[in-house]
């Protein structure tokens, strides 16, 4: 029988704000255990929560460009649980009333569209993190990621392979790093994803079971867990099993999704609307500002620069790929009016300079306008493309400009015929051996000619000129 | 009469004419302290050396000219406060050892206005109760009446009042917590609107009803405290952004052509014939001042206790989830993993009423519950709050006993909770409707025991009610009788 | 029967308390008699009334993205039953 796996993806993503959701202690990452905690996200008796506006900004943008349904009011809730990295003993959460709701995003995979719904986009805080120790019954609690801001953007279940879920990730990542609301860094846990998969026969249009995937914290991972529970699934269905609804965990290192261990805890949260925390209005005014602070979106971007530049798509990808690099590509084109070249140059020198120091495009040592003249310089015959390769190397490493690296090693190139000529007469004069025997029909002979020339030029002659006039001068011997 | 016995305008006049100094008023508070505190037990904690500096602070302020609202005067604050670097238990033994790191709003406050504070008064644990019988740290006695209660769950900041162990007091009010043993005891009690005054720092019972309000020994003390007190706090979410009136200002000026609504569901059967005697002398005195009284309804008042008693105990369970022995209060020692840490360290923490409590609000939330029970009791609370809305159309105040019976006998309701919870009957729609509510003496009962009477108005008016409950103190003339300790 | 005593122990373990043999069944009856009070709440028509969560209806209150000093961490720590190192420490977990 051939089945079909059914996928929704819950994505919470860590939102760059400066300070906590309810309370000003620093969202800063790494730093030592409890330090960046106080009365309130401690959970101590008394404290109250106060929201922070650029949260609900934040998640704005992320429903905006999600094309989501925002919700005029929306209400925070508690979700009642017990565990030791949740001080308050609940969540502050939104439930019955979200910011937004039926969104969608489109992802591409293998060539074709597809679009993803998204059932609610919503504002949480984080917990707390929890150390076991390897070799005593004992847990310790750092309390500094409790009350960071978390965005949960769930999906529908209209996702039917690892691979579209990937490419699902892939897109609201780059949606969220683009609009630096999320670092996006998923190491650090900056962007978390658990998955809800099902399988069931192509032609049922009811779910099957599903099973609930967690920890795993890459894309590669998310897709590897996805494509072995598809298998799983597959293998005790096809013998006749049924698929048990439960929560498993990914096993990287064995490469197995294994259910938790022992008893599972009833979900009976207890969801009930926070009495400390008032309702949230956005109104039309507050959206449009929030729709104007809408940076372009990679799509929209990666489409115009292939229609305007004149660009192919999977060069238009690279250059998208953040927004800083789309930035810079952007302006060298425009500085240089060569869209073509300059995403040549990026493509090929800029980023593998970029890459072999591990540098991101913010910290390149070649500003945009020095690029540009580069381009300009080249296309001008002020000098080589053989030349521009050792100048932006040079560029790279001193940051000088092009033109100032040029005249400082005497590197413009020779262009004048009549220098040329001198140089050329005084090459054929030196190799009269050569020359006879390029006369007897050995033209190979003519590219030694061209390497002297060049050679007694330093490089500086102008390539093209040197093979036309030496063409012509070796003729008139 | 001596210093401790005096309010907080007539200590304020001594201390401006340099009659008395601030010293001198704490020593007569804590001599009287040392004299009955073993009676009346109205204190968990006493803040002795404090008050003695804080006091001596404001003897030079009075020197330098500098005399604010409350300098120099000593007042007890319910245990329910957070104060920095001093105890806050909440009359619980999960928190017997609780320090906090910071101080709530109000004592911010209270601390600007120059006060001084006495110590840390006794309530029923977590504010849960009405009788200041389930406290940890022991009963509170009714200072008219050794062998009965003053009335809960701010039982101890009523009967320090009473007992002339303070100038005045802070209480909290979720259910009639201030105003019924401000009754029983015989004080002024007042609960403000919701939001009018910060709960930043207040231990929170129920987030949607609780609210912090003074006990004093007349009106124009409730005035002055309300002046501190009240106002925008923005590490409050749920504090309104709204001007606070000079509440001092509405002292003696009569209610002449008022309207008093008398709601005919709190003038009902089981209520003590003594208790209903008082009430038609006050609306005697509210006739003579002017005003015409006039039946009105509030059709939902049966249904406030039921109501109550689902909202407060679900949000309760949810505020209470933190105690857990994790990062503050008590831990049990006999637990070997984390599930038994939790259940052992709250279940030797809480007391039988905070757990039956816990127990209500956990299942009135519970997966197949919550429509029942808390979305039906949150739908019920919106007519509620509609009754009071229609009423105050019809009328400036509502006037109603704040309690059906004068205080009752220590151990009589412990073992029926229902009976217990029964005795909020008018205090509690108050709450739910967020209004404002003040209860003053009015009359006393043939065993000597307190009467009060309940002032409610719409949405931050506190100022008519010290208006009407002035009128009513001028006129009653119960002022000047004290308890016999 | 409004609760039972197998639901009181649900109950009693979703809020992490636990209670003796009497304590449960007298915690079942009373429970019981509370819950049979509330049962009033049926009479009342509630159809199309929105449910009041809120004594006073406000909304938007925000704090701005301003970074404050946090807590010291001693006393961050200070009140805690049981530390180690900079963390507080709790028994081990069992799933």
């Amino acid at each position: 029988m051939e089945y079909e796996p059914v996928i929704g993806l819950e994505v919470h993503a860590q939102l760059l704000t400066a300070s906590k959701i309810f309370c000003g202690c620093s969202t800063e990452f790494g730093a030592i255990p409890n330090s960046h905690t106080c009365p309130v996200c401690l959970g101590m008796p008394g404290v109250l929560p106060v929201l922070n506006k650029k949260v609900v900004e934040y998640a704005l943008k992320m429903a905006l460009a999600t094309h989501c349904t925002i919700n005029e009011t929306s209400n925070f809730a508690r979700k009642n649980y017990f565990y030791p990295d949740l001080p308050k003993g609940y969540q502050i959460s939104q439930y019955a009333q979200p910011l937004a709701e039926h969104g969608k995003v489109e992802i591409e995979v293998n060539g074709g569209k597809k679009v993803i719904g998204i059932t609610r986009i919503h504002m949480e805080e984080d917990a707390g993190k929890l150390i076991h120790d390897e070799y005593n019954p004992a847990s310790y609690v750092d309390l500094n990621r409790a009350g960071v801001p978390l965005i949960e953007i769930v999906s529908e279940p209209d996702i039917r392979s690892a691979e579209e879920a990937g490419a699902y990730l892939k897109r609201l990542h780059e949606i969220l790093v683009y609009m630096e609301i999320c670092d996006g860094n998923m190491e650090e846990g900056s962007f978390r994803c658990d998955a809800n998969i099902s399988l069931r026969p192509k032609w049922e249009t009811a779910f099957g079971t599903r099973t609930e995937l967690k920890n795993m914290n890459s894309f590669r991972n998310i897709q590897r867990a996805l494509e072995y529970e598809i298998k799983r699934q597959r293998y005790v269905l096809e013998n006749g099993g049924s698929v048990a609804q439960e929560t498993r965990l990914w096993d990287d290192a064995q490469g197995v999704t294994n259910p938790m261990r022992g008893k599972e805890e009833a979900h009976d949260y207890r969801y009930f609307p926070d009495p400390d925390l008032v309702s949230l209005t956005v109104d039309e005014l507050w959206l449009e500002e929030i729709k104007r602070s809408l940076p372009e979106l990679p799509l929209k971007k990666r489409e115009r620069f292939v229609r305007d530049y004149q660009i192919p798509a999977y060069d238009a990808g690279v250059l998208t790929s953040s927004r800083a690099l789309a930035d810079y590509f952007e302006a060298v084109a425009k500085l240089s009016g060569k869209p073509k070249a300059a995403s040549n140059w990026v493509m090929v020198d800029i980023l593998k300079f970029l890459n072999d120091d591990k540098r991101e495009i913010k910290d390149c040592p070649i500003l945009p306008e020095s690029l540009a003249q580069l381009i300009t310089l080249i296309d001008a015959g002020a000098i080589s493309g053989k030349m521009a390769k050792d100048v932006i190397v040079e560029m790279y490493e001193t940051g000088k400009s092009p033109k100032a690296i040029i005249e400082e090693k005497g590197m413009v190139q020779i262009a004048d015929e009549e220098t040329l000529k001198k140089v050329i007469s005084s090459v054929i004069g030196a190799n009269p051996q050569q020359l006879s025997q390029f006369l007897a029909g050995k033209d190979k002979l003519f590219g030694y000619f061209v390497g002297q020339v060049m050679k007694a030029t330093q490089g500086k002659a102008n390539p093209q000129l040197v093979n036309e006039l030496l063409k012509k001068m070796l003729a008139e011997t | 009469m001596k210093l401790n016995e005096l309010t907080i305008h007539e200590l304020q006049d001594k201390l401006r004419r340099i009659e008395v100094s601030a010293v001198d008023i704490v020593s007569s508070v804590f001599d009287r302290i040392d004299a009955v505190e073993g009676k009346v037990h109205a204190y968990i904690a006493l803040m002795k050396e404090e008050a003695y500096e804080q006091a001596a602070r404001a003897d030079e302020d009075i020197k330098q000219g500098h005399i604010k609202e409350l300098t120099g005067i000593p007042i007890a604050l319910k245990d329910i406060l957070c104060t920095k670097g001093f105890r806050t238990t909440c009359a619980s033994h999960v928190l017997h050892n609780y320090i906090p790191p910071y101080d709530a709003t109000v004592i911010e406050k209270l601390k600007q206005a120059g006060a001084v504070f006495t110590g840390k008064t006794n309530m029923d644990e977590f504010a849960m109760g009405s009788s200041t019988e389930t406290s940890y740290f022991g009963v509170t006695k009714n200072p008219w009446a050794l062998e009965r209660i003053p009335g809960g769950s701010s039982g101890g900041s009523a009967a320090a009042v009473a007992a002339d162990e303070c100038i005045a007091s802070i209480g909290s009010d979720t259910g009639g917590s201030i105003r019924q043993p401000a009754a029983l005891c015989g004080v002024v009690g007042m609960k403000p609107t919701y939001g009018r005054v910060s709960r930043f720092g207040l231990i929170a019972f129920a987030s949607s009803l609780d609210q912090l309000g003074p006990f004093t020994k007349d009106v124009e003390d409730c005035a002055i405290m309300m002046n501190v007190m009240a106002g925008y706090d923005p590490k409050d979410s749920t504090s309104v952004p709204m001007d606070v009136p000079d509440y001092r200002s509405f002292i003696d000026r009569g209610i002449d052509a008022w309207t008093v609504g008398i709601p005919k569901e709190y003038f009902i059967e089981g209520i003590d014939a003594e208790v209903m005697t008082a009430m038609q002398e006050t609306i005697k005195l509210v006739e003579k001042a002017g005003a015409r009284c006039v039946e009105i309804s509030l059709p939902h008042t049966d249904y406030c206790v039921a109501v109550y008693y689902i909202i407060a105990p679900a949000e309760a369970s949810s505020n209470l989830a933190r105690y857990d022995g994790v990062k503050y209060g008590y831990r049990s020692s006999k637990c070997r993993d984390l599930l038994e840490m939790y259940k052992k360290t709250r279940s030797e923490g809480f007391g039988a009423e905070v757990k039956r409590r816990i127990m209500i609000g956990t299942y009135a939330l519970s997966s197949g519950y919550y429509d029942a029970y808390y979305k039906k009791a949150s739908q019920v609370r919106a007519l509620i709050k509609r009754d009071f809305d229609q009423a105050f159309t019809k009328c400036d105040v509502i006037l109603a006993p704040t309690t059906p019976t004068p205080a009752f006998k220590i151990g009589e309701k412990t073992d029926n909770p229902l009976q217990m919870y029964l005795s909020d009957i008018f205090t509690i729609s108050t709450n739910l409707a967020g209004i404002p509510g003040v209860s003053v003496p009015c009359g006393f009962a043939g065993k000597g025991l307190p009467i009060g009477a309940q002032f409610l108005a719409g949405h931050f008016e506190e100022g008519k009610l010290i208006q009407i409950a002035s009128v009513l103190e001028k006129t009653a003339h119960l002022k000047s009788r004290r308890p016999n300790l | 029967m409004k609760i039972t005593k197998e639901e009181v122990e649900y109950v009693a373990h979703l809020a992490r308390l636990e209670f003796t043999e009497t304590e449960k069944v007298r915690l079942t009856t009373q429970l019981n008699d509370i819950l049979m009070y509330m049962d009033k709440l049926n009479r009342v028509n509630t159809t199309g009334v929105e449910p009041m969560s809120h004594a006073i209806a406000l909304i938007n209150a925000f704090r701005q993205d301003v970074v404050w000093e946090s807590l010291d961490h001693e006393l961050s720590m200070a009140n805690a039953p049981e530390t180690k190192g900079q963390s507080f420490k709790v028994p081990k977990i069992i799933d």
